[in-house]
Parts: C-alpha cells; structure tokens; sequence
C-alpha cells in the first residue's frame, strides 16, 4: 500500500488577473523525503511553495496536510501546522536592519518563551554551521550574497522545522558552494529527519541528494518521480531544462554528468558484440567525519579536486567519468580488458598517492584549522563489463570489490583533553 | 492557395461602445465609494487588530525602541517649530491688541492658541512629516522585499510586530510632545511679545496662569491623542499595503504609499480638529 502523504496538491488552480500559473496541479509530498520541483523561470514553482506555507491560497483545487485541507482547519491546528514549515525566501527576505545574529534569532526571540542564553545558544549554533560566525555582527548589506543566502538557510533552519520549503537556495552561489549548500541539506535531513521541498536549478547535482522530482511545466506537472526514472520521460521538458543545465554543469566541473554518462556508455559501448569494458568505482570516504567535523565546504572542495584528478588521467586514456553520489565516482575504460585496467589503475594510484592525495591534503588543510585533525582515504573498486551485461549490475560488481587504494593520516593529532 | 482572410465575428468586445454621461459619471463616482468604503473598512479592521496585539509582553521593547523614535527623535524638530510658531504668535497678537490696548492678554491668547489649537494640530504634522512618513516607506520596503511575509511563515503576527508598537509608541509619544511644543511656544511668545516688543512679563506670565483651564490642556490632550491615533493607522497601512496598489509596483509604489500617507495624515488631522473641537466646545 502507498504510504499516505504528507502534503498533497489536488486540482489546485491559481490565477493572477488573467494569467493562469498553475492549471489544475496535482501532486504528492512523502514525509521524510526530499522532492525537488524544476521547471523554467515563471512556471509557478515558488508559488506552489508559498501556496503550501499559507502566503498565498488556490483560486480553487485543495492543498492537503496529513489529508485535511489546509483552507479548513481551525485556528489552533493552522498554528500547529504552520509551526512545523518553514521557509527560505527566493531573496532571503532578510531583515535588513538587524545583524545576521539578530535575524537568526528572531523566530525563537517571538515564538518561543527560551531563556535568552539558550536562544543565543541555538541561534549560534546554527550561525557557526552556515559558516558566518565572522560575520554574526554585520547587517545583511555588508556580506555578500553568498553570506546572506546561508544567514536565510540558517534562519529557515534554527526552529527545527519538520519540513523545510527551499526556494532556490543555492541561487547566486559559486560551483562550491552550490554543492555545499546542497550537501548541507542533505546532512540535516539525515541528522534532523525533516521532510525538504526543493526548488533548484542545479541538475544534476540536486539530483544527488533528491528522492522525487517533480517537473512544472507550462502549468502543470509533467512529470513526479525519481530522478533515474526522469531520464526516460518522454516530454519536451527533458530536452529544454535538462540539457541546457547540464551544458553549463559541464562547463562548470568538467565531468559528465549521470545522464551524459549513461548516454556516453549508450553510444560507445552498449550493443556492440563482445567488446569489453573495465569499470572503476572511485570512493572518498570519512565524508560525514569531515561534514561533521569541518565544513560542508572544505568536502565538496576535496570531491571537487578527486574528480578534477580522475578526469585528467582517465580521460587521456580513453575514459570517462562521472560523479554518482555524494561521494563517489564512477570511470569507464572503454575497450579495455581487466588487466589492462589494473595496469592503467596502478599508474594512477602511483600517481595519486605522489601528488593527488598532497593536492586534497593542501585543499583540505586550507580549510581546518590548525589544531583539527582528520583522516581521510580513497578506495576503488574494478570490475569486467561486458556489453551484452546490464552496467548497473557492472557497477554494483564493482562496488563490491572496494579496496583502500590511499589513506591520508593526520601527522598532528590533538591531544585527548 | 491563398488564405482568405476570416470576417471577424462574435459580440462586440465589452467596452467598446462609450456609455452614456450620467452612466459613466455613477460608473466612475461609484467605484470610487466603493474603493473608500473597503479602504475605511479594512482600515478599521486593521488598527482593532493591531491595538487587541498592543498588550503582549514582548511588546515592551518593541514600544520602548518606537517610543525613542517617534518620541524622542522628534523632540528637537517639533521644539524648533513650537518656538518660532510662539514667536510669530507673539509677535502677530502683540500688534493687534496693541490696536485694542489689550497689550495685558498676550499672554491669555499666545496660550490658549497653542494649547487648544496649534500645539495638537502642528504637533503631528511634524510628526507626520519626519516620523509618519518614515514609517511608511519603511514598512513598504518591508512589504516588497517580502520581510513581511517572512515574518508570516515564522508565525510571527507582521502586525503584532510592525504594528502595534507603534500605535502604542504614538499614543505616548504625541501627547507629551504636544505639551513641549506648547511649552516652547509660549516660551516663544514670550521672546517676541515681551523681549523684542516690550510687553509686560508680569502680565504675560500671570495671564497664562489665570486664564489656563486643565478643561483646555484636557482639550488639547485629547486631540493629540486621536491624532496620534489617525496618522499611525494611515501610515502604517499604507505602507503595509504598498504592493495592493493599482498605481505602481516596486519602489515606486513605496513612494506614492509615503505621499498618500502624508497627504491623508494632513487633511485628516484637519478635519479630526474640527470634529473634536465642536464635540469638545
């Protein structure tokens, strides 16, 4: 039996004056889960967003909370409801003339009856894991777009809400910081539980971190999924939205991206008679350890280097790579039997423990500080694809037969106190 | 082949054909009572919600830090106009009672001059002008930059918030600077008429006290109060309301919002003047 949802849109139609923004929407929200809705500039994705947080009502349809309409619930289970939701504005909607601390603080300030120390408590914890303890004392207008956009993120987060609704929030970002932005949410939905509605134009990476995917387009959805299964719609959509962002996501880290890859795969390999084929699935591992334990930040920055590092070797020999999960990679070797990979392999190991593991050591000590002490390692695992087999099953194989190829220790380790 | 183009068909389109003046004139007269009326009423329905949200305990530094704005900010402005409105007070009665040898009252009329009628009223269209109208724009720039509706989803009442210290500030605030400005002003009286124009001092000052009633300062009390009353809610709710405006968006609306604040306060507190004064005379 399905699970029942959450939030659900039935039949849901909004209209400003004479132009319709959402015609007759409906879709499912699953408790726990991170949905992603994409779509182009003006399909109404925020304004789905603020029709769930009660800033704007349907013209007609319901939106559905644990099955009841929202339009119909009394006064206390409206507060009960809004008190679970919270919400980061498409333009942080900061209070301008309040520091970063005060804006933070603000909802437990009005809403809560906590002493004061444990709201400056709270509020500083959330300002020191958005990385903006520095600035905690400044006005919106003196950081910097990137710096305001995690003050809204960490404002959005300090009531622990059970669903977090993100409208762009990696919106004016840099490449490393739009992962890590999206790499922090998926640590708080894992560390805090919360169910996350997404609006983002980062594909693939938002895929990474997405349970459901939901497509807006030309007013309606189009399509509500997961986002392997989003590879095979059959919509005009895929080609507008998706190629174009992933264009500029090449541009931006050089490697494919899941649907390239499988594409790449689809063109050079599957289908042929008996040719063969080595995949080589590449694991950084301590990841939480470090999210945990340093930044966000300072992890995408190391994943972004190893993936740079991979698409240098392997690509001079034919590879090509792509960036799976949060913190793995995954590279072909077209052509290539089993012993011929592992030689290719060992040079790159040779190569990988003189200089790559130096390089993510210089990038990651760059961002702790000085008395903080991490390990960190990389493992890969090799398999023999044939292309009569399915890949997946390949990849899997390979996962399987991970083994360390590189370990990092600390020299410096802090002294038990 | 060519197209032959189609004849255009179905029902004129609405509008198309001008109705008839007498029509036209109740179209235009009617939609303008009916826009007043839901103004007013949305107006009243607006200032009962945020006074019901005035008493709330974590309301008192909200009211404290609008208090200094509305309040104390104001004090050297409204000082600065309550002195030369005494000075020219004295400087205008000491020559027409001159006429009359009546030179003894100056200091009878500079008085109740200020404290019945322009004390209140000049009071707060000062406050309109620097305060009022501050307001306005800043709540407006709250609106479109959607801090008001942040505000909404972080279960914060925007007019709990905004609002209500305000309306609370303005009640303390206006009173007491009504009384400075009266103050100044017949301070201001006093320069012109007696300093510059040699009245007697005696006679200026004991006229003051002999012929000020606590039914004119209780006079004047009142008024300051519903002004204060009238031209925070006007404020207030246009800037509050800034982003329903038919005749502009953005920045600009934010501007005509602070105008229309301004120029309604004005003409309000006129006219509130003289329905009070007739209630209290």
């Amino acid at each position: 039996m399905a699970p029942e949802p959450l939030i659900e849109f039935r039949n849901v139609t909004k209209r400003f004056g004479d132009r319709t923004i959402l015609d007759g929407i409906d879709f499912k929200i699953y408790e726990g889960e991170v949905t992603t809705i994409i779509g182009l500039s003006g399909t109404g994705k925020s304004v789905s967003l603020k029709h769930i947080i009660g800033l704007l009502t349907p013209d007609s349809g319901d939106i559905l909370y644990r099955g009841k309409p929202i339009t119909r619930m009394s006064r206390t289970e409206w507060n009960d409801y809004i008190g679970r939701i919270s919400y980061m504005f498409q333009n942080n909607a900061l209070f301008d003339s309040m520091t970063v601390f005060e804006n933070v603080a603000l909802p437990l300030k009005r809403t809560t009856n906590l002493k004061r120390s444990e709201i400056e408590r709270r509020a500083m914890t959330r300002i020191e894991q958005a990385e903006l303890a520095e600035v905690a004392h400044k006005y919106p207008s003196e950081i910097s777009g990137g710096m305001q956009k995690r003050t809204a993120l960490a404002r959005a987060m300090v009531t622990d809400p059970q669903v977090v609704l993100f409208d762009e929030p990696t919106t004016g970002q840099d490449p490393i910081r739009k992962n890590a932005i999206l790499q922090m949410i998926a640590h708080y939905k894992k560390v805090y539980g919360f169910t996350a509605i997404l609006i983002s134009h980062e594909i693939p990476d938002v895929f990474f971190i997405s349970n459901r995917v939901l497509v807006l387009w030309d007013k309606k959805i189009v399509f509500e999924g997961a986002p392997e299964e989003m590879e095979n719609a059959k919509h005009p959509f895929r080609d507008e939205i998706i190629q174009s962002l992933e264009s500029l996501q090449r541009e931006l880290t050089g490697l494919y991206s899941r649907r390239q890859f499988k594409v790449r795969y689809q063109t050079d390999l599957a289908g042929r008679d008996d040719d063969t084929y080595a995949v080589l699935v590449f694991s950084f591992d301590n990841m939480d350890a470090i999210i945990a334990g340093v930044s966000h930040d300072a992890a995408q920055q190391v994943m972004r280097s190893l993936g740079t590092y991979l698409r240098k070797h392997f690509g001079a020999v034919g590879g090509f790579s792509s960036r799976q999960t949060l913190n793995e990679f995954i590279t072909i070797l077209p052509f290539s039997n089993l012993e011929e990979a592992r030689r290719i392999l060992e040079d790159f190991v040779g190569d990988f423990r003189s200089q790559g593991m130096a390089e993510l050591a210089r990038v990651f000590n760059e961002k702790i500080q000085q008395d903080a002490c991490f390990d960190f390692s990389v493992s890969v695992g090799m398999a023999q694809g044939k292309t009569q087999v399915e890949i997946e099953s390949v990849i899997e194989f390979a996962r399987f037969k991970k083994e360390l190829i590189s370990n990092f220790q600390c020299e410096t380790r802090r002294e038990p106190s | 082949m060519a197209e032959t183009p189609l004849p255009p068909s179905g029902p004129p389109a609405a509008g198309s054909r001008n109705p008839p003046p007498l029509i036209a004139f109740f179209n235009v007269f009617g939609g303008f009572a009916i826009r007043l009326n839901n103004n007013l009423g949305a107006m009243a329905v607006f200032f009962v919600r945020a006074v019901v949200l005035v008493f709330h305990p974590k309301q008192v530094r909200e009211i404290v830090h609008q208090v200094y704005f509305i309040g104390a900010r104001s004090a050297n402005i409204v000082m600065l106009v309550g002195f030369f409105t005494g000075m020219v007070l004295g400087l205008q009665l000491y020559y027409v009672m001159n006429k009359f040898g009546a030179v003894g009252f100056l200091g009878t009329a500079v008085a109740l001059s200020l404290i019945r009628e322009l004390g209140p009223v000049l009071t707060a269209i000062m406050i309109t002008a620097r305060a009022g109208s501050a307001m306005t724009a800043e709540i407006g720039i709250q609106r479109i930059s959607e801090q008001i509706d942040a505000l909404t989803t972080m279960r914060i009442d925007p007019l709990g918030y905004l609002i209500s210290p305000r309306i609370a500030a303005a009640v303390i605030s206006f009173p007491i600077l009504t009384a400075l400005f009266d103050l100044i002003g017949i301070l201001g009286g006093y320069v012109s008429g007696v300093v510059l124009l040699g009245a007697d001092s005696g006679a200026y000052l004991h006229r003051i006290d002999a012929s000020v009633d606590w039914i004119d300062v209780r006079g004047g009390f009142i008024k300051s109060v519903v002004f204060a009353l009238l031209v925070i809610t006007i404020c207030c709710f246009q800037g509050f309301f800034t982003h329903l405006r038919r005749d502009g968006y953005g920045a600009k609306s934010v501007s005509l919002s602070t105008t229309s604040a301004v120029v309604i306060s004005c003409v309000m507190i006129l006219v509130a003047d003289y329905v009070v004064t007739s209630f209290l005379l």
